[in-house]
This record gives C-alpha cells, sequence and structure tokens, in this order.
C-alpha cells in the first residue's frame, strides 16, 4: 500500500513546477495571521477559528507576535491612539507580510465616519492594506472568502520581471 | 417626598457660599450647588449617617453653549444600604472653569474627572494626575465642547473621512 502523496503522484515521487508556483503555493498555504483583534469584528475572527468554520484548515494558525506572523487581520476599529501602536507593529512583521482589513471600521471608519473625531476613517491611512472584507461584522465566511481573495493574489505574485516588459526595455 | 427634604437640609449643611436649589428637571432629583461648596457638601453627604452616600455612580458634565458661557458638572451619588439616589449640579464659567477635586472622598472621581477634563477641559483642583484618559496625550482641544474645531492632521494621519 503505497503513502497518501505517492498515490496521487505516479511518476515515482516527482513533480515538475515552476519555482515561483512552488514558492507562492508554500505561502499561501500557511498563512499565519498576527491576533490583531481590536473590537467587535475580533469575536468574528475567533469565531472563524473555532470548528464549524475552522480557518486552520486554510492553514491560518494565529500567532501572537508579529514577529512570526504573514497578515495582519485589523479587526475592529482603529483609533488614533491605537494607529501609532498598529504602525509599530506593521513595522515589526517581516516581509512578506500582507494586511486584511476587517469590518466597516477599519475599511473606512464605519458608523464613526461623520461624527467620530477619534476613529481613524479607514486603517490605509496607516499602513497599507491587500484586502478589504466588508461587514459589520463581516460573518466568518465572508472572513473566509476575504482570505480566498489573498491566496489568489500571492497565487498571482511573481518574483520575477515580466517578460513583456522587459523587451520593450523599460525598467520595472 | 421627606426621603428627599432631609437630604436636602444635609446638603444646605454645608453651603456657605451659595444657596442649594432643588432642580426639578433632573433624574435623580438633583440640587444645584455653588462651585466652592462642592468639597464641604459632598464630605457631609458621605460622612453623616443619615445620608451615607457611599458610592459615585458618575460625574459628567453638560457644556451650556457658548451663548450662556457656562459648564454644567453633575454628581450622582447613591447609598447603598439606604437605596438613595441623589444628583448635585455645578455651574462653572467656560473659560478656566475650575472645581475641587473629589477623589479623596471617592476614589473612583479620579477616572471621571480625567474624563471630564478630557473631554471637556474642566480642571479638578487637587487631583494627583490630571492628564487625557480617552484621547492621546498630544490631542488638541476638548472634543464635547460646542465650539470644538477638528485638527486637519494628527501625526500625519487625516482626521476628515
Amino acid at each position: 500500500m503505497k503513502g497518501f502523496l505517492d498515490q496521487r503522484f505516479e511518476n515515482g515521487g516527482f513533480i515538475i513546477t515552476k519555482l515561483e508556483d512552488l514558492i507562492n503555493w508554500a505561502r499561501l498555504s500557511s498563512m499565519f495571521p498576527m491576533t490583531f483583534g481590536i473590537a467587535c469584528c475580533a469575536i468574528e475572527f475567533m469565531s472563524t477559528g473555532t470548528t464549524v468554520y475552522d480557518m486552520d484548515r486554510f492553514g491560518m494558525a494565529p500567532r501572537a507576535t508579529p514577529r512570526q506572523s504573514d497578515v495582519m487581520i485589523v479587526a475592529g476599529t482603529v483609533t488614533f491612539k491605537m494607529a501609532e501602536r498598529i504602525k509599530r507593529l506593521y513595522e515589526q512583521m517581516a516581509e512578506p507580510r500582507y494586511v486584511i482589513s476587517m469590518g466597516s471600521c477599519s475599511n473606512c471608519g464605519g458608523p464613526y465616519w461623520q461624527h467620530g473625531y477619534h476613529v481613524v476613517k479607514g486603517v490605509q491611512r496607516v499602513i497599507p492594506v491587500d484586502i478589504y472584507v466588508p461587514g459589520c461584522p463581516p460573518r466568518p465566511e465572508a472572513l473566509i472568502g476575504g482570505f480566498l481573495k489573498l491566496q489568489e493574489k500571492i497565487r498571482n505574485q511573481s518574483v520575477v520581471a515580466p517578460r513583456a516588459i522587459e523587451k520593450l526595455g523599460r525598467e520595472v | 417626598m421627606e426621603v428627599f427634604e432631609s437630604l436636602l437640609t444635609i446638603v444646605k449643611q454645608g453651603c456657605a457660599h451659595g444657596d442649594a436649589v432643588t432642580d426639578e428637571t433632573m433624574v435623580p432629583r438633583g440640587v444645584k450647588i455653588h462651585a466652592s461648596d462642592l468639597k464641604n457638601v459632598c464630605i457631609n453627604l458621605h460622612q453623616n449617617p443619615a445620608a451615607f452616600f457611599d458610592m459615585l455612580s458618575c460625574i459628567t458634565a453638560v457644556d451650556n453653549g457658548v451663548d450662556a458661557g457656562t459648564l454644567e458638572i453633575i454628581y450622582n451619588l447613591y447609598s447603598i444600604p439606604f437605596h438613595h439616589h441623589l444628583a448635585l449640579k455645578v455651574i462653572v464659567p467656560r473659560d478656566g472653569g475650575e472645581v475641587d477635586s473629589v477623589q479623596d472622598i471617592w476614589k473612583t472621581a479620579n477616572w471621571h474627572e480625567r474624563e471630564a477634563y478630557d473631554l471637556f477641559g474642566i480642571i479638578f483642583r487637587g487631583h494627583p494626575y490630571l492628564r487625557r484618559i480617552l484621547l492621546p496625550a498630544d490631542w488638541e482641544g476638548h472634543p464635547l465642547r460646542k465650539d470644538y474645531k477638528q485638527q486637519e492632521y494628527y501625526r500625519g494621519i487625516k482626521l476628515e473621512y
């Protein structure tokens, strides 16, 4: 009885792929989110980790420290006091790093957009955001949808310059 | 209500600078006193065994607007054994409004007064460390005042939507 992977690949255990695809696949299959729940969206983030919605099957294992995490999920209202700390934590993450903005408040200020003097109207004013997940709070399925979109984005990444642009003689 | 009348007499005992006026519009029924009487009245209400107000539920403030030129500070007191509620109202001018801190009578006043300072700019004399509690320490202005204008940028982050 052959092993699981041996059953899947009949070439005697050899797979041919591009290095880019392999690296991207490795990165997207094990995105470690930093636990950065600020407000109510954090509860939805926590429930995405429960057995019902299970983000661990996507490889998302939450890490408490920014040094060991790949993606920062900003879940909750970002106040000006907190914005300083978010910037510092983002700078402590190692590249490649991504940011998912979860929920209305971190997308655009949310329900505090008009009168909230203490709320940053969208965390993109502080750190660069890759994926926005709308909702107040977004359902766990919506957050998982956000993860999958991030995985798509990583799958399409490339470490080499595109050939077509090089042919034009332009710098990338 | 006799309860309120008896509390009113205890309040009046501490009033030296001004009169204690009943304010019917407040819930619970409140007494408006002069700012300089505040400390004495609070000590009386706390120490007097008939009143026994051992819990300060809340300190809050109201801005009456630029035209009126006054701020009101409202203290909500509660007596746990007797189940009495009482409100005290103190009126201070908007510019440079100062009252005595009651944090040596009720410790909870420490944070409540810091919040009133943070959001309205009321100075509490005798407070051990009167600094901002909700907003960042280098914020400009006191947001809950009626004439508050948002600053444009805070440390490089734009405020407006």
